[in-house]
């Protein structure tokens, strides 16, 4: 749809409520961060029907006066946690329950769908809500070559299909010790854990090839093949899960012999090898700013967005996978404490609004506070990224959420 | 062999007495810092304060023009920044501590004998601020061993991190647990009751232990052989020695209130995730807390309905509490934060600081020695650069007895504050093209 047509049908809208009915949200804001733009004081966002109508100067915008109205210090768009587990890694962590971030049966599963086990109503879906996360990028957590296929939803906490905003969005793959696998139920070298992905992907190649030809030859319907026939078209990206310097030099390495769509993930070592990253033109999802130190994350730095943002490397922020307690992190934290290593508070704001949402190919839905986009508001009594601030509402799709928890 | 002539001797000599007496001169002579806001801990906070440390110990402390900074006095000008006592750490797992996986009791077992004082967790919790750890064993087991408090002096001995009692011996507690962390199979106990029976019966076996040895009196043919766990256990029964106890549940919470009634051992409660529904049974027990500020709750059990409104609830209730790292479990550099995230959810802004520093150091009964600015304490203390709970803030530097341990502007010290190439201890990247950082402590 066209800018001029989008503006057309949602001043019509618009027109059409304010004649017809109420049920309009009017939010108000001190300070309006829309990350389209500079932020406007005393702003204020119309909805309807689960769009942003207007943004505007709370001077000059008006609306009928029974709308719903709130106010905040501050209004952010919708944080977009660029790569989650929440919703499959469940708040208990108990087997059977409702730890679903892993399936360790096969080493290369790209037919899973992180669609069909992600719980929408787990708590903590919630739990980030309520600080102002409205979508998530959930993946499987890595701890097996090809764990499976990611999913973008919002947390409005309905159920995966209602809230989905791309069923199926990229697969997910690790490198590194993320792939090698103690057990032996899977590789046991870095060697063989390319070997392993080289293998499947040429396989998938010749599927795609044999069921494109309509002959007696033609081989049934694969389900792992298909989705990686899906990644060297170029349709679905591989999110690949890498840490160590080498083992994101061979992501690139594999991306050049197959063609297909790489997202770097993690990627605790990117600044050893920025001009390679660089050069191939991957945007990356940072490790989570305060994820610990240790074993192939050992040299992550806190500086690792701002260094990789300075190259000129589109970067997001993310949450990533806690295997214990906590069993989430909060990407409005991580945004936070990049914004004081180096990144600066508007392009933090950037990492988990608008540039997250561009890397996951959701931005004309969400990630911006404009006109024709998903009504995904967080509000908020003071500066979102201050540890004392408290997120007081969140808004999605134009309905409205409670804050984080007080008491 | 001497090859100089004795005059040549006795000036080289006083050269190198010359060399050496700025170092000597920084230990003995006092450094004052000024201009800084001071949070003492002990006392409302001085807007102006001023800080006279000396010989490792603090010498004054109060407002400018009412305290005398010494003459020959080095002075800091450190107007902008603030100062705080130095952070008490009451549970980490810093240097590498696990369990010990050959039974559910394992008194006689000491974490000091694991610790690694190279870990570069070591470093990361100096530019957290914390100058005073208590490294504990894992909760594995219903007696988990001997912990040991630590001060993050530098060095790789760790003999050298003691916090040593009158007597010299190093101090600690004894670290035990209950709940779901215990429970496991055979030997270990498979049930709550079961955890609690075996608890018991140590302590039983540990205080017959003691009283042959109370009725020994100075016939050591009377004597008892000589058992790592029951003494260590037996000292617990004395006073001598504070139990550590990991719990979660409100049920497992009161377990520990009666075992404590039923052996009469001071005990601080660790973790206490649901303490908020069992806070005033813990505040006439006179027991304090150790508590967590996670990002969020679950990953077991016993964690699903964690909050940060704990600090608040038994702030109110009069319970003493302090917050913990359990290190790993939150990176030491993020300490302070879990006090921000306390105030977020209610907490008194004043009873967070003292819930990092002068609480938590009476719950390691060093409350005498740590844990606030007061004359006469050791000289331990962070200079921030601004309001300790606001995320714009940076730890600048940490200061061990009147050492200072870790300096923002040092670029070693900085490579571990905020990570990097190199920060790995364990597996540093050991190619040409990256530089030749070898990680670790130095």
């Amino acid at each position: 749809m066209s800018r001029s047509i989008k503006s057309f049908s949602a001043t019509l809208a618009l027109l059409l409520s304010c004649a017809a009915h109420a049920g309009g949200l009017a939010v108000l804001g001190d300070v309006v961060h829309t990350q389209a733009g500079p932020p406007i004081e005393n702003g204020i966002v119309l909805i309807e029907d689960g769009k942003i109508t207007m943004v505007g100067s709370q001077a000059t915008v008006t609306y009928p006066a029974d709308w719903k109205t709130l106010h905040a210090k501050v209004v952010t768009p919708g944080l977009v946690d660029a790569h989650s587990t929440v919703g499959l890694a469940g708040v208990l962590n108990q087997p059977k329950g409702d730890k679903d971030e892993l399936d360790k049966t096969e080493a290369i599963q790209p037919g899973l769908r992180a669609l069909d086990a992600f719980n929408a109503r787990d708590p903590l879906v919630a739990w980030v809500r309520g600080f102002g996360v409205t979508t998530v990028h959930v993946s499987p957590a890595p701890g097996s070559l090809v764990p499976g296929q990611t999913l973008v939803v919002k947390t409005a906490g309905r159920s995966a299909d209602a809230d989905a905003l791309v069923p199926a969005a990229m697969i997910a793959v690790a490198l590194g010790e993320g792939a090698i696998d103690t057990g032996a139920k899977g590789p046991t070298t870095r060697s063989k854990v390319a070997a392993l992905l080289r293998a499947e992907l040429i396989k998938a190649r010749e599927y795609a090839e044999k069921r494109a030809k309509d002959d007696d030859k033609k081989p049934a319907l694969n389900i792992n093949h298909e989705v990686l026939a899906a990644a060297l078209r170029g349709d679905m990206p591989l999110l690949v899960t890498a840490d160590r310097h080498h083992d994101i030099l061979t992501a690139l390495r594999l991306r050049e012999e197959f063609g297909f769509k790489l997202v770097l993930d993690s990627a605790a070592e990117a600044p050893a090898v920025i001009d390679e990253i660089k050069a191939a033109g991957v945007p990356v999802i940072v490790h989570p700013t305060m994820a610990r130190a240790g074993g192939p994350r050992e040299n992550l730095s806190m500086e690792t967005a701002s260094k990789l943002r300075a190259a000129g490397i589109p970067i997001a922020l993310q949450t990533g996978y806690e295997s214990y307690v906590p069993r989430t992190r909060v990407v409005l934290f991580e945004a936070a404490v990049a914004a004081v290593r180096g990144l600066g508070r508007e392009a933090a704001l950037d990492a988990v609004t608008i540039d997250s949402a561009r890397l996951l190919g959701v931005a004309d839905r969400v990630g911006s506070i404009e006109q024709g986009k998903d009504a995904d508001l967080a509000l908020y009594d003071g500066d979102p990224f201050e540890y004392i601030t408290h997120c007081t509402n969140v808004v999605i799709s134009g309905e409205v959420f409670p804050g984080e928890k007080r008491e | 062999m001497n090859i100089l002539p004795a005059a040549h001797r006795t000036a080289v000599f006083l050269a190198i007495c010359a060399l050496s007496l700025p170092r000597l001169l920084a230990q003995e002579a006092p450094i004052a810092f000024t201009g800084a806001r001071i949070e003492t801990a002990s006392g409302p906070a001085i807007a102006d304060g001023v800080l006279v440390v000396q010989g490792g110990k603090i010498v004054a402390v109060g407002a400018a023009g009412s305290v005398a900074i010494p003459e020959g006095a080095e002075v800091r000008d450190v107007a902008g920044s603030t100062i705080m006592p130095g952070i008490v750490d009451t549970h980490s797992h810093l240097g590498g501590t696990v369990n010990e996986r050959s039974g559910p009791a394992q008194a006689d077992v000491r974490v000091l004998d694991s610790v690694d004082p190279r870990d570069d967790g070591f470093r990361r919790a100096l530019a957290g601020g914390l100058t005073t750890v208590n490294i504990m064993p894992g909760s594995g087991n219903v007696i988990g061993g001997q912990t040991i408090y630590l001060k993050l002096r530098r060095s790789v001995d760790i003999a050298d991190l003691f916090v040593r009692a009158a007597d010299g011996r190093p101090t600690g507690g004894l670290k035990m647990a209950n709940g779901t962390n215990p429970i496991g199979t055979a030997p270990y106990p498979t049930t709550r009751a079961k955890t609690a029976a075996i608890a018991r019966a140590e302590f039983i076996k540990a205080r017959e232990y003691a009283d042959k040895i109370a009725r020994a009196g100075d016939d050591a043919s009377k004597l008892p052989p000589r058992d790592l766990a029951l003494e260590t256990l037996a000292e617990v029964l004395a006073g001598k020695r504070v139990v550590h106890h990991h719990t979660h549940r409100q049920d497992d919470i009161l377990t520990v209130l009666r075992l404590k009634e039923e052996f009469g051992f001071k005990v601080v409660l660790q973790h206490v995730s649901e303490g908020w529904l069992v806070a005033d049974e813990i505040a006439r027990a006179g027991v304090p807390c150790s508590i967590i500020n996670v990002d969020s709750p679950g990953g077991k059990l016993e964690t699903s309905d964690l909050n940060w409104t704990i600090g608040a609830v038994l702030d109110k209730a009069g319970v003493l509490f302090a917050y913990h790292t359990d290190d790993a479990v939150i990176d030491s550099r993020f300490l302070i934060r879990s006090a921000a995230l306390g105030i977020r959810a209610g907490l008194d802004r004043d009873a967070a600081l003292r819930a990092l520093t002068i609480n938590a150091a009476r719950m390691l009964d060093l409350g005498d020695r740590v844990g606030s600015l007061e004359p006469g304490k050791d000289a331990d203390f962070v200079i921030l650069n601004g309001d300790p709970f606001s995320v714009y803030t940076q730890v600048q530097e940490t200061w061990v007895e009147g050492r200072r341990v870790f300096d923002l502007s040092n670029p070693d010290d900085r490579l571990y504050a905020y990570g990097g190439e190199g920060a790995g201890a364990r597996g540093p990247v050991h190619l040409c093209c990256f530089g030749n950082h070898e990680g670790g402590v130095e």
